[in-house]
């Protein structure tokens, strides 16, 4: 019987605030929302900007008054912080869903299904968006996706080894290197593989020395990226491969690399989200062409930042909705990868 | 009858990494230092083909406010290139992004290291790396179609009341395409790395001097400012510096929004101007013969530039993250 008469008892959160507590807060914000509302209609301030810019002085001042009274001037000044802070905050917030919204908004509008079997070989830019598609230009991003990781992945996994687990004489060095790699502009990735081997090598434009200017900016975010999971596989699992007589060679190969498995995927993920939209490395690198290309050592190829770049250059409103719709595409692909990477990363921090 | 199995031979002990060991080092260690070599190369490599440049141009492709190649009835070819004028538009419109990035970017990063509860936080950190991860191309789209009409009210607005501050007066009010433009749009590009990199040093600002500072009384914007501000501040100049690299370097956003014009434009309000990157990719469509070489000898410029912001900036991070250890 006794087991019956157990008592929940209720977890208690004295710091949370009581809606009591909330009610004012709540009050001065719908006050504010009023009196900014009223001097819009009165003075000849007008405007969505006029709105935001009184309601955030109206509401800043008025918690500040409210919090000052109660509990003097050092919290006055802290509600303003907060304040501030959350608004900041939010201003960051705004451009990334005006963004999303007017992407997915302008760019629906031309999605078809003949967008993905047909190319621009017979169509020009400024026909209606249901002639032509874009099939080549995605065959052409995902040929440039796919050197540029069987380029960048290995070595920048490899690097990341060396800054991890090798920790030669040179690996501040090298970290330093990396690092100032990663912030080199794309253009000048683009600009390197055309004086460098458009000019004197026997490879032309293609989709080959598109993806090797891609990978100049994808292996500083592989090998950062990898650097960080495997610094995170314990100590205490190379020792034990080293204690049981395992190489160097051996504990990487079969311990340490199958750990960090699901962060080595997501490095790799990030590397393919960074470059896949780089336009700039492009336009001196692929040619650009509107044809179907499937050799990626010859011969313009074309890619799907290149689509969207020609249509907003020639300035036509058919050409323009098949920039909206060709960066539909890519924002899509994007966020496959980002949500992809994601729950890998997520998945990797509950296991550890 | 049974023979006894030959004991094994004792294994040689030694510290010398077998043959497997010294191929898996030497792999590794070349595979480190070819970033090394790649990042050589392109200095060296843009530097080669631009020499030519240099050497005809001398001080004045920095200096030189003129970009033009003229071919007379004789089929001589007068050439003269400077950047001068798209470095100080390169500056200009970096500093646009930094003053309104900035400012934006750690207040981000304070209020999801001290303010925001755990699930706004969460959600916060995937959106700024979402906007890393939006392609350039998309912002300069977004730029020119969403933000531009904005700005432009809002140019309109700063010219009418702040007309007496020389940045801001402009010979007329014509504020399409203009370096403030261009510089809001890189500002919210550079967002995502100042947040990330002050919000990394926020989140190492030593435990211990936090809580003395909210033991001894102190409200939360109490202990920021005396505690978290002179830890992190020189971290946070770091990281906008990084921010100001990607400004620097920045290509498409910057063609797309910005009407490129060859002349020194200081007033930011007023429609023209440019920078390196966007006019490197503006006049390689018609390029030919010196002029390619001039553009790369300009590309050399743009690496030079941002090679040595960018490691100040990171010896500058690093080291304030160390001293947080």
């Amino acid at each position: 019987m006794a087991l019956e008469t157990q008592v929940e008892i209720k977890p208690q959160r004295p710091w949370q605030s009581t809606p009591r507590e909330l009610a004012p807060t709540f009050y001065l914000l719908v006050a504010s929302v009023i009196a900014s509302w009223a001097i819009v209609a009165v003075t000849p301030m007008k405007g969505k900007l006029a709105y935001a810019f009184l309601f955030f002085v109206f509401g800043t001042a008025s918690l500040s008054i409210n919090k000052g009274r109660k509990l003097g001037r050092a919290a006055a000044v802290d509600s303003i912080a907060s304040s501030v802070a959350m608004t900041g905050a939010f201003l960051v917030f705004l451009p990334v869903a005006s963004i999303l919204f007017t992407t997915i908004q302008k760019g629906v509008a031309g999605l078809h299904w003949s967008l993905f079997t047909q190319t621009m070989f017979t169509a020009s830019y400024s026909d209606p968006i249901s002639k032509g598609g874009l099939l080549h230009a995605l065959v052409g991003t995902l040929y440039l996706i796919f050197i540029s990781v069987v380029v960048s992945v290995p070595m920048g996994i490899l690097t990341a080894l060396y800054l991890t687990e090798i920790k030669g004489p040179g690996a501040n060095f090298i970290q330093f290197i990396v690092q100032a790699m990663s912030g080199v502009p794309s253009v000048v990735a683009g600009l390197f593989i055309f004086a460098s081997l458009i000019v004197a090598t026997p490879i032309k434009a293609s989709a080959i020395a598109g993806a090797l200017a891609l990978s100049i900016l994808m292996i500083p975010t592989v090998t950062r990226t990898a650097q960080e999971v495997l610094l995170l596989v314990p100590m205490d699992l190379r020792e034990a491969g080293q204690a049981l007589g395992a190489t160097q060679w051996r504990t990487v190969a079969t311990i340490v690399v199958p750990a960090a498995r699901n962060g080595l995927i997501t490095a790799t993920i990030l590397g393919v989200a960074r470059i896949a939209g780089e336009t700039a490395p492009l336009l001196f690198t692929i040619g650009g062409s509107d044809k179907l290309n499937w050799n990626p050592f010859k011969d313009y190829q074309g890619a799907l930042p290149f689509y969207v770049w020609k249509g907003l250059l020639l300035g036509t409103p058919e050409s323009i909705q098949r920039a909206w719709t060709g960066i539909l595409v890519l924002l899509i692909l994007v966020l496959v990868l980002f949500i992809l990477a994601r729950t890998l990363g997520g998945r990797k921090m509950k296991s550890k | 009858m049974t023979t006894k199995p030959a004991a094994p031979a004792p294994r040689e002990i030694t510290t010398k990494p077998r043959l497997s060991d010294r191929i898996f080092r030497g792999t590794v260690t070349g595979v480190g230092m070819l970033s090394l070599a790649i990042l050589t190369l392109i200095g060296l490599f843009l530097a080669l083909r631009g020499f030519q440049t240099f050497k005809s141009e001398g001080f004045h492709f920095i200096s030189g406010v003129k970009w033009e190649s003229v071919t007379s009835d004789n089929g001589t070819v007068t050439n003269n290139f400077g950047v001068g004028a798209m470095l100080i538009g390169t500056v200009l419109i970096a500093t646009v992004a930094l003053v309104v990035g900035v400012p934006l970017s750690v207040l981000t990063a304070l209020f999801l290291t001290f303010y925001a509860p755990e699930r706004i936080k969460r959600f916060m950190v995937s959106v700024v790396d979402l906007m890393a991860a939006f392609p350039s191309i998309l912002y300069g789209l977004w730029g020119f179609f969403v933000l531009m009409p904005m700005v432009q009210y809002w140019a309109g607005l700063l010219y009418e009341y702040l007309r007496w501050i020389p940045i801001f007066n402009a010979p007329q009010p014509f504020f399409e395409r203009s370096p403030f433009v261009a510089g809001m749009v890189l500002a919210i590009m550079i967002i995502p790395i100042v947040t990330s990199v002050s919000r990394e040093i926020f989140a190492q600002t030593p435990l211990d001097r936090i809580q003395a500072a909210y033991a001894l009384g102190a409200t939360k914007w109490g202990m920021i400012k005396a505690v978290v501000f002179p830890f992190g501040s020189s971290g946070v100049v770091g990281g906008a510096m990084l921010g100001l690299g990607r400004a620097f370097g920045e290509t498409v956003a910057v063609f797309t929004v910005l009407n490129i014009v060859f002349k020194v434009n200081l007033h930011i309000l007023y429609g023209f101007g440019g920078n390196v990157a966007s006019m490197i990719i503006l006049k390689w469509g018609e390029a030919v013969g010196s002029e390619t070489k001039a553009l790369l000898a300009a590309g050399f410029i743009l690496f030079v530039l941002t090679l040595m912001v960018n490691m100040l900036a990171n010896a500058i991070v690093k080291r304030t993250l160390k001293s947080g250890k």
